[in-house]
């Protein structure tokens, strides 16, 4: 009985560990042949070199790509969690004649397939002149992303003490004054988690980029353009960045999900 | 009575569907401590929000410090009230909590944080000062959400239910304490209660609500004693409640003709009609041998409940059933076993005859 007790305790980790491998190796052959000497990805490794990372800062056009990527990613994150806080507040706080079809209208362009959704997108900006242009990956990028950040701070609010706001009130509060002073303390963990989150949304959306960007170029799209053109040793190097940028901002975003109000101090001090 | 500092006239709130307050007339004298007190539904925590101005009254008015407050919203009115909840601000640490309401007031940092420590120290509570809110006990809690009710020097405080979630032995200490700060800073409390041993420890007077109309309003002791219907006297749980017809009088009494025999009651102007008298439970004797008081009945035990240093016996009389409360020697002295006959007495000066009759 002790011995298939241990046999199945073993067999759990070693499922775990297949799992995350699953999951990790491409990653891991990315970030280990970043580093690699040889022109291509090659078994033996042709020992440790920064030839490559060094390549991909010196080159013009991926720097372009990255600060645009950068200013999309920021940009979508400010508005997508503002307009993500609205939502889920009205939502919270109001009764209103077609408020479900509001919460249907916020799950769509998660679901719709991203082809469709660059392809209308595309469509629509070119009408309104606004192709091709950083200002039109943002709102294009703020429409997915605001979905995740209501989501994100609507999960949150639904911890919210009903009487807090009267609370404010009786103590002297206007209803302003009470969503600066309450609301939004109480939601900060799920703002600051829906503001990382989307970031990273953003920073990864290659396929709606890539429609409504025109010659703007984010950074998944120069990837695109340069796998297209020959395998690029630099790909690698520029997977790894990626790579470390997103794994980042998810991670942050994680743990301020998880995070409650009442641990704020204890996360402030890390 | 001009003089009240709260006063309620006609007030009146409907909802979709039921009415929580049925208009009622209420006012409030400036230092009075009050209850209101009543099952819950009765309407008493509505009274207490529409003081507050959390909810607009469907109609009525209410005044405090002689201003009509109709229109004037919640914080723009200096009733900060403790709630059954506590309500205390989760991401605030318990000196920002108490500083809340004067930063609403405008008032400079050193001055507010200042004040507020004042409050902490008076409630004994400055070394926790800088502590979350989740590190507290449940009654330290308490005393934070006192303390930020309190520290802008409010003319009121309004109370929901404020103990209901204590231990009952902090809720005592508690009792004691709330007591002390109304004796001290000789403003007006409104307490919302269900719980009678709360509302007589501490109110100077209690309003008895049920169904959103006030059932009687007086002192503790006048409400036990003499309360006005069957409502009251039920609800205060330990009245044996006897209907029947006067049917004549003797001397300085009135008979009353009822199912469980003919009993003399108080009530000179009692000449005939309906009526219904309470023998409170702690007025009826109750021995193994035949009572010689003027009022008596017999009937068999149902059960003894135990309620500290008092019990109380439950008696079925007739079908009827009756309760008399008395100190655990003296029952334990008579033995009583379910089943076996006992008799009841009280004086005629002892019953109280309702003066709505049900």
């Amino acid at each position: 009985m002790r011995l298939a007790t241990l046999f199945s305790r073993i067999a759990q980790y070693a499922f775990l560990v297949f799992v995350f491998l699953f999951i990790a190796t491409p990653m891991i052959v990315i970030l280990v042949f970043s580093f690699d000497a040889n022109r291509f990805p090659t078994i033996p490794w042709g020992g440790f070199s920064l030839e490559w990372h060094k390549a991909v800062l010196e080159d013009g056009m991926i720097r372009t790509s990255f600060m645009n990527s950068l200013v999309v990613a920021g940009s979508t994150a400010v508005i997508a969690t503002f307009v993500g806080f609205a939502a889920a507040y009205i939502d919270y706080r109001y009764v209103f004649r077609g408020k479900s079809l509001m919460g249907l209208a916020v799950a769509i362009p998660p679901a719709v397939p991203a082809s469709i959704l660059g392809m209308a997108m595309l469509a629509f900006l070119s009408r309104v002149g606004l192709f091709g242009s950083v200002s039109a990956i943002v709102a294009c990028h703020v429409a997915i992303a605001s979905s995740f950040a209501m989501a994100i701070v609507r999960l949150r609010l639904r911890d919210f003490p009903p009487e807090l706001e009267p609370a404010a009130h009786n103590l002297g509060a206007p209803p302003f004054t009470t969503l600066m002073r309450v609301v939004i303390p109480f939601c900060q963990p799920a703002l600051i988690a829906s503001f990382f989150l989307t970031a990273a949304v953003s920073f990864d959306e290659f396929l709606i980029a890539w429609f409504v960007g025109g010659t703007v170029e984010t950074l998944p799209v120069r990837i695109l353009n340069l796998l297209q053109g020959q395998v690029n040793p630099k790909i690698n190097a520029i997977g790894t960045i990626v790579l470390a940028i997103s794994v980042t901002l998810v991670l942050l975003a994680q743990n301020f999900i998880g995070a409650r109000a009442t641990q704020r101090s204890g996360t402030q001090e890390e | 009575m001009n003089n009240a500092f709260v006063s309620l006239r006609k007030l009146e709130k409907k909802y979709p569907g039921h009415q929580a307050v049925r208009g009622i007339d209420l006012d409030i004298r400036a230092g009075e401590f009050i209850a209101l007190m009543g099952p819950s539904g009765c309407g008493k925590s509505t009274t207490l929000r529409l003081i507050a101005g959390l909810e607009e009254p469907s109609s009525g008015e209410i005044a405090i410090a002689g201003r009509s407050m109709n229109g004037v919203p919640a914080f723009e009115r200096d009733t900060p009230m403790v709630w059954q909840s506590l309500a205390l601000f989760p991401f605030l640490s318990v000196v920002e909590n108490v500083e809340f309401p004067l930063r609403m007031k405008k008032i400079a940092p050193i001055e507010r944080r200042k004040r507020a420590m004042e409050w902490l120290d008076r409630m004994g509570l400055s070394a926790m000062a800088g502590r979350n809110i989740a590190q507290l006990s449940g009654g330290q809690r308490q005393r934070v959400a006192i303390a930020r009710a309190l520290v802008t020097q409010p003319p009121i405080l309004l109370l929901d239910e404020p103990l209901s979630a204590l231990d009952a032995h902090l809720r005592v200490r508690m009792q004691t304490e709330l007591s002390r700060l109304h004796k001290e800073l000789g403003i007006t409390f409104v307490y919302v209660t269900h719980a009678q041993s709360e509302a007589f420890a501490l109110a100077d007077r209690i309003v008895l609500m049920n169904d959103g109309v006030i059932q009687q309003s007086g002192r503790p002791q006048d409400v036990y004693r003499e309360p006005e219907n069957a409502f009251v006297a039920e609800f205060m749980g330990t009245n044996n409640i006897i209907s029947g017809k006067i049917a004549g009088r003797s001397g300085a009494f009135a008979v009353i003709e009822t199912p469980l025999g003919c009993f003399e009651v108080p009530g000179e102007r009692l000449v005939s009609g309906p009526a219904s008298f309470v023998g409170s439970a702690d007025r009826v004797s109750l021995s193994g041998e035949h009572s010689d008081a003027v009022n008596r009945v017999s009937g068999l035990v149902i059960g003894v409940e135990f309620f500290g240093s008092t019990q109380t016996v439950f008696i079925d009389v007739a079908g009827h059933e009756f309760r008399v409360q008395k100190p655990q020697h003296e029952i334990d002295a008579l033995d009583l076993q379910p089943g076996r006959e006992v008799h009841l007495g009280w004086q005629p000066a002892h019953a109280w005859v309702l003066p709505q009759a049900a």
